[in-house]
């Protein structure tokens, strides 16, 4: 579920609002809240989208986990999404290494 | 093909609604709604897409990836495509509709590569085109929709259809939950494509997915088909959400204690899974992937690799604990009915697309993965939303209808009890969710789930009507009852296994029963028998 909106590195831009299928975030004067934890369905596309690398999303999809978030910008976790797919600019090459096609019919 | 001629028109709404005169409305925004609402636009239509999350991020395609069944038009190739699914299906699938979706999905899968969507290539320069990034592809159709015109509505559920006094389908309402007030959109057509039902289970990006559209067109009058194969259940690690069941393809299962799970797999063994977990925890290791393997997952698929490096295990080398998450009618192959060509329903003015509509017609009784699924979105989203704008074309008097709202339960004030959302899901969850009452049927259990589904039907009928702050909620969790209804009453009938439908008390295939089963109906859930196409024809031609 999400974790973190981490407050050093979010602009307020809302985009985590609008794009979260089961609108589990609010919109404030300042930024964002995790207004309804219980909602979130795990599908990390709020991280996705996200393009300050602000948001965290903790792989366990029942139970809501306490974070260091301090513990966890010192690893490459924030953000790695977006690079492994290839939405960072510094990634956008890895769009199209998909190579699902080898891997049917297994 | 922008055009602001052909744009919905905003008309004058009571404060706390805003409203829209459209020739098209659809409702979803994954696969088969965007391919609806481009190809309504395409055709002249003003369309509004009404999304119950965010077009380009809800549903189930949009968080994952998805294989295609593309397959070049070369005729051996094809037979071999049709042929290789047909006993997997239990002969169920229709050739002509099998090729019509080949046909299409091949024509559309090419646009997306106009429109840029970033194919691989291979080693031989040949692009590639049997698998979309969901994100990468949601993204695409989003923009690929709004340059065509379309209006889009995020956040916007709709709650109930609207029909005219002659009981056609001519619109929809629902709310704007980040704007806290209610929109109308008066349509000539609807097509529904808001996706099958997957009971709330986090099986990945599924939980926008609770039926919503087959209540509401259930309540216009439609009916549905094949729902009886709705017990697919998906592979994920025991404490994610993300679900990739090919790559479990490479895994070893085992016990607690280490041993072996005999039988286990994610192709045709997953039901020895789901005996193994009714006993006690089930782990996974893929163990059987080279390094090779392991480094195409990685380039396709690094969401499959989110649950695990961010707890520091390796999949590859270690073993963890996995669960079966139900994928209910989003892998299963029934939903709406679909009367023609032009993915038309049985109630003039409504139309169905993408996992909302049966994919009898193409799968049978079985799927498994989203190849052939992602076909049905591409294919029957085009047919639909052409069809819808056709339909919408030729409807005369375009003078203002009367229209009614056709929404039933959780809007009806019948008493002083509360309508409880949150506890009516869990009680429909409690049916669907166990392995012996789903995934291994039998009479009797099933005649019992059925009697207590039916009594919280009851229940939830003579409930008040669900408040403002609960609506949506409340609506879910009463489209969730109203598909278990379905599937089960369709799976007492169907008396034989066949496909992903598996009666332990008949586990064989019957060939008498080589037919298609029809559900519906609210209150009273009916269900009765179709000849497959085939057998049809033979009638006809004696």
């Amino acid at each position: 579920m999400i974790e973190v909106i981490d407050a050093e590195r979010c602009t307020s831009c809302d985009i985590c609002v609008n794009v979260c299928p089961t609108n589990v975030f609010d919109k404030t004067d300042g930024i964002p809240v995790i207004a309804r934890q219980s909602d979130c369905q795990t599908c990390f596309l709020c991280e996705l989208y996200c393009p300050e690398d602000a948001l965290y999303v903790s792989p366990f999809a029942d139970d809501a986990q306490a974070i260091d978030v301090i513990a966890l910008k010192q690893t490459n976790a924030m953000g790695s999404y977006r690079r492994a797919v290839g939405w960072t600019d510094d990634t956008r090459d890895r769009r199209a290494v998909d190579r699902s096609y080898l891997l049917f019919g297994h | 093909m922008t055009s602001k001629a052909h744009r919905a028109e905003r008309v004058f709404a009571p404060t706390g609604s805003v409203e829209f005169d459209a020739d098209v409305l659809v409702l979803g925004g994954g696969p088969a709604g965007t391919w609806a609402a481009v190809s309504a636009a395409e055709r002249g239509a003003r369309v509004v897409l009404a999304d119950k999350g965010f077009c380009g991020t809800s549903g189930a395609t949009a968080a994952a990836g998805t294989g295609v069944w593309y397959v070049d038009p070369d005729p051996a190739q094809r037979e071999a495509a049709m042929a290789n699914r047909e006993k997997l299906g239990g002969h169920l699938q229709d050739r002509r509709w099998m090729a019509r979706v080949l046909d299409r999905t091949y024509q559309q899968s090419n646009r997306l590569a106009d429109w840029g969507y970033p194919y691989p290539v291979d080693d031989r320069g040949r692009s590639q085109r049997n698998s979309l990034q969901g994100p990468e592809y949601m993204r695409l159709m989003r923009k690929r929709t709004k340059q065509a015109g379309v209006t889009i509505l995020d956040h916007s559920p709709a709650l109930e259809l609207l029909v005219d006094g002659d009981g056609a389908v001519a619109g929809a309402s629902g709310v704007r939950r980040q704007k806290h007030d209610r929109w109308i959109v008066r349509a000539k057509a609807v097509v529904i494509a808001t996706g099958g039902c997957a009971f709330l289970s986090k099986t990945l990006g599924s939980n926008v997915l609770t039926g919503d559209g087959y209540l509401m067109a259930a309540e216009a009058g439609a009916d549905f088909s094949s729902m009886e194969f709705s017990n697919p259940y998906a592979i994920s690690a025991a404490f994610g959400s993300v679900t990739k069941t090919l790559f479990f393809g490479w895994a070893t299962f085992s016990h607690e204690d280490g041993s072996v799970v005999p039988g286990a797999a994610s192709k045709g063994g997953r039901s020895a899974i789901a005996r193994a977990l009714l006993r006690g925890p089930v782990y996974a290791r893929l163990d059987k992937a080279d390094d090779d393997v392991q480094r195409h997952m990685r380039a396709s698929q690094p969401n499959f690799f989110l649950p695990f490096d961010r707890t520091g295990i390796d999949p590859f080398t270690d073993r963890f604990p996995i669960t079966l998450r139900l994928e209910g009618t989003v892998r299963g192959t029934g939903g709406l009915r679909i009367v023609d060509d032009s993915c038309a329903t049985s109630v003039a003015g409504l139309y169905a697309a993408g996992d909302a509509a049966t994919r009898e017609l193409i799968c049978g009784g079985f799927t498994g993965g989203g190849s052939h699924n992602a076909a049905w979105a591409i294919s029957s989203g085009t047919w639909a939303g052409q069809g819808a704008a056709t339909y919408a074309s030729q409807l005369a008097a375009p003078a203002r209808r009367q229209l009614s709202s056709a929404g039933t339960i959780a809007f009806r004030s019948r008493s002083q009890r509360a309508f409880e959302p949150a506890a009516l899901a869990k009680d429909v969850q409690a049916e669907v969710f166990p392995y012996e009452l789903n995934y291994f049927r039998e009479a009797t259990r099933l005649q019992g789930s059925l009697a207590r589904l039916d009594a919280a039907w009851r229940d939830a009928s003579d409930a008040d009507a669900a408040g403002k702050a609960d609506i949506l909620r409340a609506r879910e969790s009463a489209a969730m009852l109203a598909t278990a209804r379905w599937m089960y009453r369709s799976a007492l009938d169907r008396q034989e296994s066949r496909g992903m439908h598996r009666r332990d008390d008949f586990p064989d295939q019957d060939e008498r029963q080589r037919h298609y089963v029809t559900t519906g109906g609210l209150d009273e859930v009916w269900t009765d028998i179709r000849p497959h196409a085939e057998a049809s024809f033979a009638e006809a031609a004696e």
